[in-house]
C-alpha cells in the first residue's frame, strides 16, 4: 500500500482535472516567476504569497471538478468581477494557527531533531543556513535540473497547489530532506487532505516512522489513514516503532469484535491476556475471557436442557436469545432468572458469578431483585431483604433506597399488595406518600397521615377513596378516635 | 414567545440560492456522463439530496435507477454507473470491489465517482492501490451547505467531529474554509471575524487564503460578522439534557436533516408520519424555542383559538360561509393538523420522560453544573449503571461529571469504569480509551494534586465554596476548568432565586434557568466587547486559540449606511464539530434581546446521544 504514492506524472493530469481542463504550459517565464517569489519569500521571512500567478486565472475556474461551469448563477457571479483583480493588500490578516509556520517552527524542522540517530549529524552542519535552504531549496540546484520538470514548484507551492486540487508532481522530492520539507510545509498548511497525501508519499519506508515522531500532526493523519484502510499490520508496526504499547494492546484486542465464532473468539481473547495493557485494563480483559468461557459452557448446557423439554423454567419462559457475548450483568440476570437456587459449585450459579467477578453487593442485589421480580417470585424477593439482628428479629434492609426498590418492582408489574409493603419502608414521609398515591396504597397514606397527626389531610383523602370502602371506614374510625391528638 | 422582538431587527439573507447552486452543479455533473445511467447514493446523502432536488430532476438527466450504497454486490444492468458519495475510504473500497467484480466477469461499464463536498487524495490512493485508477472517472460536487431553515445551515458532516477532535485528522479544515469562502463570496464581504479553537483558527486561515486566491467583488454585504467556535471549547452544553421543545424533540425522536418521523403514538393513527420541522410550520415556529413547561399551555390556548375560529361559521349566511370556506378553512385545517401533531408529540414526550424519572436526572445534571452534592450525583450515576439503564445516558452522565469536576478521583474513575464494563460489556474499554483521549472522561492525575486537594478542601468546607477555591487555584490547574469558567462568566445563576421560565431573563432558560450555555455566553461577551479584551482570564482557562480580526475591506464600499448597519447586526456563527438545537434557541433569544440576527452554520446538528455515539468503539 505504501507504494501507492500520489505520484502524478504530467501525463496523468487528466485524472486530476476534469475533461474540461484547459491545458496550460509552464513556460520559462513561469519558472522565473516562481523563483523570484521564492527568493523574495526567503528575504521577507514567511510573508504569504500575495501576488497571484496570472496564468492561474484560467485554471481557477475549472479546478479538479470542472467546478462551477455548469451553474448559471454561479458563473455569472464569478466571472462578473474576474477583471477587477489588482494587486492588493490581503483583505484579512493572517493569524498564527496553532502549529507555527515552518519558518518559525523548531519542532517542525529543527534539523538536529529531525536527523537524530544514525543518519545523524552530517546534515545539521551543512544546513546552518537553513532559512535559505528551506525557502529556496531549488536555488541551490544546478540550473540544468529545472528544465527536466514541466512543473517545478517549490515545496510550499506544491502544497499550495495540492490544496487547490491542481496538478503537481511529487517525484522530484526524492531526498529525505526534500520529502521532510514537503511534509513540514503540508503540516503548516493545516489541510488534512494534503497532510495525508504527503505523509503517504513521504513515509515510504518503515525506517522513516521515527521521523513522524517529531511530527505529531502527520503521525495522527497517517494513523487515521491506516485505521480507515484497515491496514492492521502496518499500523501495529508503526505503533511498535513508536513504543505505544497500550495502543497496540487495545488495537489487537479490538480484533475480537470481528470474530463471529464464539470458540475462536474465546481463544483469541485468551491470547490477548499477554498484551501490554495497563494493569487495570488487564484485569478487565481477563474478566472478558473468563466470562465468555463460562457463557459458552452455560449456553451449551442450557440449550440442551431447553431442547430436552424436561426443565420447567425453560418451558415456562423460553429463552429469547443466547447468552453468548452478553455483558456480565446481563449474564448475572440470566443466572438469577434460570439458575437461582444452584449451589455455588456450578458456573451458572449466581453466587459463583458474583464471587468470580467481584460483583458489589448493591449490584448483585439490584440484579437479583429485578430477575426474581420478573418471575414474580415474591418469596425470593422478600428473602433478599431479610436480615436478622442479634435479638433474632427479622427486619428488612436494602442496599438500595426503597423508592428505587418500588420502582424496580413496579416495572416488573408487582401487585399492589407487594408494592405496598415496600412503599411503607420508604423513609421520607413525603416521598412515601407520593409513591403511595402513585401506586394506590391507601393504607400507607392513611397511616402516614395518622402518624403525622394531620387531620386535614386525612379529611381530604377521605374524599378520594371510594364510598363505603374499607378505606373510608378506616379513616372514619381514625377521625373519631379521641386518643389521637391532631395537630390541626 | 412572550416578549416582542426588536422592531428594527434586520432581515435574514436568502439562503435558497445555496440550494439552487448545488442543484445546478449536480445537473452539470450528471450531464458529464451522457446517456442512461444508474445512480448509487451514499445513504446519508439521501436526505440532503432530497432537500435540493427530486427524482424527476434526476430522471430528466437520464438517471435510470436509483440505489442506496449498501456495500453489497450491485445488481444493476446499466452500462453506466454513477456513484454519489462522501469521500470515505470504505465506500471507495466497495466501489473498487464492484469494478473488479465486473472486470472478473468480463463486463464492461463506465463508472463515475462524484465526491461531495470534495475528494481526498487518500480516496484516490485507494483507487490506485486497488488497480482501478483510470477505469473510473472522478469528480467533485461542491455541495457544502444545506439550508435547514431560515437561520440554520448545515454541512451535514457528522463525521467532522470524530475525525477532527478524536483522530486529529484535519481533512475537513479546507472544507470548512471553502464553506466560509462560499458564504463570503455570496453574502459577504465579512467585516469582522471572531473565533476560538484550534480548528476555527485553521479554518479561518484556509478561508483567508482562498479569499486571497480569488477575487473580491465590490458588493453590499449581507452578513457582517462571523464567529467561529470549536465544539471542544464547550462540551458541557451538548452533554446536557435538552428541555426546549425543538431540542427535546431532537433528543427523543431525532430530527434528521430538518425532518422528523413521528410514530403511531404521536400521530394517533396506525402509521408513522414524516414531518418537516422549520419556520414554515406556524405552530412549531411558535413553540420551538420555548421551555417545555410552557408548551402545553401554549398548545391548549391555540386549540381554543382554533375552536373559536371554527365556531364563527355558526350563524353565517351562505355568502359568508362561501368566503369562509375559500379563505379561512384551508388555513384552519392546516393549523388543526399541525396542532394535533405537536400535541401528540408533547404527550409522547411527557410519557417517555415521566417513565424514566426525568426530574431526578435533571436534578443530577443541575447539581453537577453547580458543583453541589457531587457524592449524591455519583451514586445516582452508579445506580443508573447498575440497573443497566441506557448505555449512552450513563456514559453521558459520566462525561458530564468528569468535565465539570476536572476529572474523576482515581478511585471513583476505577470503580465507575469497572461497573460500566460489567453492565454494558468489556468491549467498551475501547470507548473509554477514546473518551480519555478526547479529555471527556479522565481521572485526575497525580500531578494535579492541587485539584484533588482543592476539591477535598472544598468538600470539607462545603460544596458551594469549592467553586471559589477552584478559582483561586485555577492559575495552576489546566484541563476543562469548567468550575472556574462558570464562576468567571456567571454561567450558573444562583439557585435560590426564582426563575420564571415564561419570561426568560437570560439564555439560562434553555436549561430551566440552571445554566447559561458556555458557547453562547462566549459569543455574547465577544460581540458585546467587540473582541476578547477583558476576557483574557477566560481564554486562558479555555486553552487559548482565540482571535478577532477586522478586514481591510470593511467600510470601504460606499453603500448606504443603513444597509451596512443591518449587515453588522447579522452574525454568522459557525460551529465546528456540531451544535445543538438548544444552543440555536439560546442564540435566537440573544438576538432578540440585543437586536442581532444569528445565522447558525454547523458541521451537523448534534445532541448528547450523537456526541457520545460518535465516540463508541464497541463495534467493528
Amino acid at each position: 500500500m505504501l507504494t501507492s504514492l500520489l505520484l502524478l506524472k504530467p501525463d496523468e493530469e487528466d485524472y486530476w482535472n476534469s475533461s474540461k481542463f484547459k491545458a496550460f504550459t509552464f513556460d520559462d517565464e513561469d519558472d522565473e516567476f516562481s523563483r523570484l517569489k521564492e527568493s523574495k519569500q526567503a528575504v521577507n521571512s514567511i510573508r504569504r504569497l500575495v501576488e497571484e500567478d496570472d496564468d492561474e486565472d484560467d485554471v481557477e475556474k475549472v479546478s479538479w471538478s470542472g467546478e462551477p461551469v455548469g451553474s448559471i448563477s454561479w458563473s455569472v457571479r464569478e466571472t462578473a468581477a474576474s477583471n477587477q483583480r489588482t494587486d492588493r493588500e490581503p483583505a484579512f490578516p493572517k493569524i498564527n494557527a496553532d502549529t507555527p509556520t515552518v519558518s518559525r517552527s523548531h519542532s517542525g524542522y529543527s534539523l538536529s531533531s529531525l536527523f537524530k540517530g544514525e543518519t545523524g549529524d552530517q546534515f545539521s552542519d551543512s544546513l546552518s543556513d537553513s532559512s535559505v535552504r528551506l525557502y529556496a531549496p531549488e536555488l541551490r540546484k544546478p540550473k540544468s535540473e529545472y528544465k527536466d520538470y514541466v512543473s517545478d514548484w517549490s515545496p510550499e507551492e506544491t502544497v499550495h497547489r495540492m490544496q487547490q486540487g491542481k496538478a503537481v508532481s511529487l517525484e522530484k522530492f526524492r531526498s529525505l530532506q526534500d520529502k521532510l520539507l514537503l511534509l513540514d510545509f503540508s503540516i503548516s498548511a493545516h489541510d488534512g487532505n494534503v497532510i495525508t497525501a504527503v505523509t503517504l508519499f513521504t513515509i515510504t519506508f518503515t525506517v522513516l516512522f521515527r521521523e513522524l515522531e517529531s511530527r505529531q500532526t502527520a503521525l495522527r493523519h497517517f494513523i487515521h489513514y491506516l485505521t480507515e484502510t484497515r491496514d492492521q499490520r502496518l499500523l501495529l508496526e508503526l505503533l511498535r516503532a513508536l513504543g505505544r504499547t497500550e495502543d497496540i494492546a487495545l488495537l489487537q484486542y479490538k480484533e475480537h469484535l470481528s470474530i463471529a465464532d464464539e470458540n475462536k473468539r474465546r481463544d483469541f481473547l485468551k491470547s490477548c491476556l499477554s498484551l501490554p495493557f495497563s494493569p487495570e485494563d488487564s484485569a478487565h480483559v481477563q474478566d472478558h475471557y473468563t466470562l465468555l468461557e463460562r457463557q459458552i459452557i452455560i449456553e451449551a448446557t442450557d440449550r440442551q436442557a431447553e431442547r430436552g423439554g424436561k426443565v420447567e423454567i425453560f418451558q415456562k419462559f423460553p429463552r429469547r436469545a443466547s447468552i453468548l457475548n452478553m455483558p456480565l450483568i446481563t449474564t448475572l440476570y440470566y443466572c438469577c432468572f434460570y439458575h437461582y437456587t444452584e449451589s455455588e459449585g456450578t458456573y451458572s450459579s449466581p453466587l459463583n458469578v458474583r464471587q468470580t467477578f467481584r460483583i458489589s453487593e448493591k449490584q448483585f442485589f439490584v440484579t437479583a431483585l429485578a430477575a426474581r421480580a420478573k418471575l414474580k417470585a415474591w418469596v425470593d424477593v422478600d428473602a433478599l431483604f431479610t436480615s436478622r439482628n442479634w435479638l433474632g428479629f427479622t427486619r428488612k434492609k436494602s442496599p438500595l433506597g426503597f423508592h428505587r426498590v418500588v420502582d424496580i418492582l413496579q416495572k416488573n408489574s408487582a401487585p399492589t399488595q407487594v408494592l405496598q409493603e415496600y412503599v411503607g419502608l420508604v423513609d421520607d414521609a413525603e416521598l412515601r406518600i407520593s409513591l403511595a398515591q402513585k401506586h394506590k396504597c391507601h393504607d400507607i397514606i392513611i397511616n402516614t397521615y395518622r402518624d403525622l397527626k394531620d387531620r386535614q389531610q386525612l379529611l381530604g383523602y377521605r374524599g378520594k377513596v371510594e364510598r363505603g370502602s374499607v378505606e373510608e371506614r378506616k379513616i372514619n374510625e381514625l377521625l373519631d378516635n379521641p386518643q389521637i391528638r391532631w395537630k390541626n | 414567545m412572550a416578549h416582542s422582538a426588536r422592531r428594527d431587527s434586520p432581515e435574514l439573507p436568502d439562503f435558497s440560492l445555496l440550494k439552487r447552486l448545488a442543484r445546478d452543479q449536480l445537473i452539470y455533473l450528471l450531464e458529464q456522463l451522457p446517456g442512461k445511467k444508474d445512480l448509487f447514493i451514499e445513504a446519508d446523502l439521501m436526505s440532503p439530496l432530497d432537500r435540493i432536488a427530486n427524482v424527476s430532476t434526476l430522471k430528466q438527466h437520464e438517471v435510470d435507477k436509483l440505489y442506496k450504497v449498501e456495500y453489497k454486490p450491485v445488481i444493476s444492468t446499466s452500462d453506466q454507473l454513477c456513484f454519489l458519495i462522501r469521500p470515505r475510504i470504505q465506500t471507495v473500497k466497495w466501489i473498487c470491489d464492484v469494478v473488479n467484480a465486473d472486470k472478473a466477469a468480463g463486463k464492461f461499464r463506465r463508472y463515475k465517482l462524484i465526491f461531495t463536498p470534495q475528494k481526498f487524495y487518500a480516496c484516490e490512493a485507494v483507487l490506485e492501490e486497488q488497480g482501478i485508477f483510470g477505469d473510473v472517472t472522478t469528480d467533485e460536487w461542491a455541495f457544502y451547505l444545506l439550508p435547514l431553515d431560515d437561520d440554520i445551515i448545515s454541512l451535514e458532516l457528522p463525521e467532522f467531529f470524530r475525525d477532527n477532535f478524536l483522530a486529529g485528522d484535519q481533512r475537513w479544515v479546507r472544507t470548512a474554509g471553502s464553506t466560509l469562502h462560499l458564504l463570503h463570496s455570496i453574502y459577504g464581504p465579512f467585516s469582522k471575524i471572531y473565533g476560538i479553537g484550534r480548528c476555527s483558527k485553521m479554518a479561518y486561515e484556509s478561508w483567508r487564503e482562498q479569499v486571497e486566491e480569488g477575487e473580491t467583488k465590490a458588493r453590499q454585504a449581507e452578513i457582517g460578522n462571523v464567529f467561529l467556535i470549536d465544539r471542544d471549547v464547550d462540551f458541557v452544553t451538548p452533554l446536557c439534557s435538552q428541555v426546549v421543545y425543538e431540542g427535546l424533540v431532537d433528543d427523543i425522536f431525532r430530527i434528521k436533516c430538518g425532518c422528523v418521523e413521528f410514530g403511531p403514538d404521536v400521530t394517533s393513527s396506525d402509521k408513522s408520519m414524516k414531518v418537516m420541522l422549520n419556520s414554515q410550520d406556524k405552530v412549531f415556529n411558535e413553540i420551538r424555542n420555548e421551555h417545555f413547561s410552557n408548551v402545553f399551555g401554549f398548545l391548549s390556548q391555540k386549540a381554543r383559538n382554533l375552536q373559536t375560529a371554527y365556531d364563527k361559521r355558526r350563524g353565517m349566511d351562505i355568502k359568508q360561509m362561501k368566503t369562509f370556506v375559500s379563505e379561512e378553512l384551508k388555513g384552519l385545517k392546516q393549523e388543526h393538523r399541525l396542532l394535533s401533531l405537536h400535541i401528540g408529540a408533547s404527550e409522547s414526550i411527557m410519557k417517555k420522560k415521566t417513565k424514566q424519572d426525568f426530574q431526578e436526572l435533571l436534578k443530577t445534571e443541575h447539581s453537577l453544573l453547580e458543583g453541589f452534592e457531587i457524592r449524591e450525583c455519583i451514586s445516582f450515576i452508579e445506580e443508573h449503571i447498575n440497573r443497566q439503564v441506557s448505555m449512552i445516558e450513563s456514559l453521558r452522565l459520566l462525561c458530564l461529571l468528569s468535565i465539570t469536576e476536572n476529572g474523576l478521583l482515581p478511585k471513583d474513575y476505577r470503580s465507575l469504569k469497572a461497573q460500566y464494563l460489567q453492565s454494558y460489556g468489556v468491549d467498551h474499554l475501547l470507548t473509554f480509551a477514546n473518551l480519555r483521549q478526547l479529555g471527556l472522561l479522565v481521572e485526575q492525575q497525580p500531578g494535579e494534586t492541587l485539584t484533588v486537594m482543592e476539591s477535598k478542601v472544598g468538600k470539607l468546607v462545603n460544596d458551594k465554596t469549592a467553586g471559589k477555591l477552584t478559582d483561586a487555584f485555577s492559575s495552576l490547574a489546566k484541563k476543562s476548568n469548567f468550575r472556574a469558567l462558570s464562576k468567571k462568566l456567571n454561567l450558573v445563576p444562583k439557585s435560590d432565586e426564582e426563575y420564571d421560565l415564561r419570561v426568560p431573563r437570560d439564555m439560562a432558560y434553555i436549561f430551566s434557568g440552571a445554566y447559561i450555555p458556555l458557547s453562547c455566553k462566549l459569543i455574547e461577551q465577544v460581540l458585546e466587547r467587540d473582541g476578547w479584551t477583558g476576557l483574557e482570564e477566560v481564554t486562558r482557562l479555555l486553552n487559548g486559540h482565540e482571535f478577532a480580526v477586522t478586514g481591510s475591506t470593511a467600510g470601504s464600499s460606499g453603500a448606504d449606511s443603513r444597509a451596512k448597519n443591518d449587515a453588522q447586526r447579522i452574525v454568522l456563527v459557525m460551529f465546528l464539530g456540531g451544535c445543538t438545537f438548544s444552543e440555536i434557541s439560546a442564540l435566537r433569544f440573544l438576538g432578540r434581546e440585543r437586536g442581532y440576527k444569528f445565522i447558525v452554520v454547523t458541521t451537523a446538528i448534534t445532541n448528547s446521544s450523537r456526541l457520545i455515539e460518535a465516540l463508541l468503539d464497541n463495534h467493528v
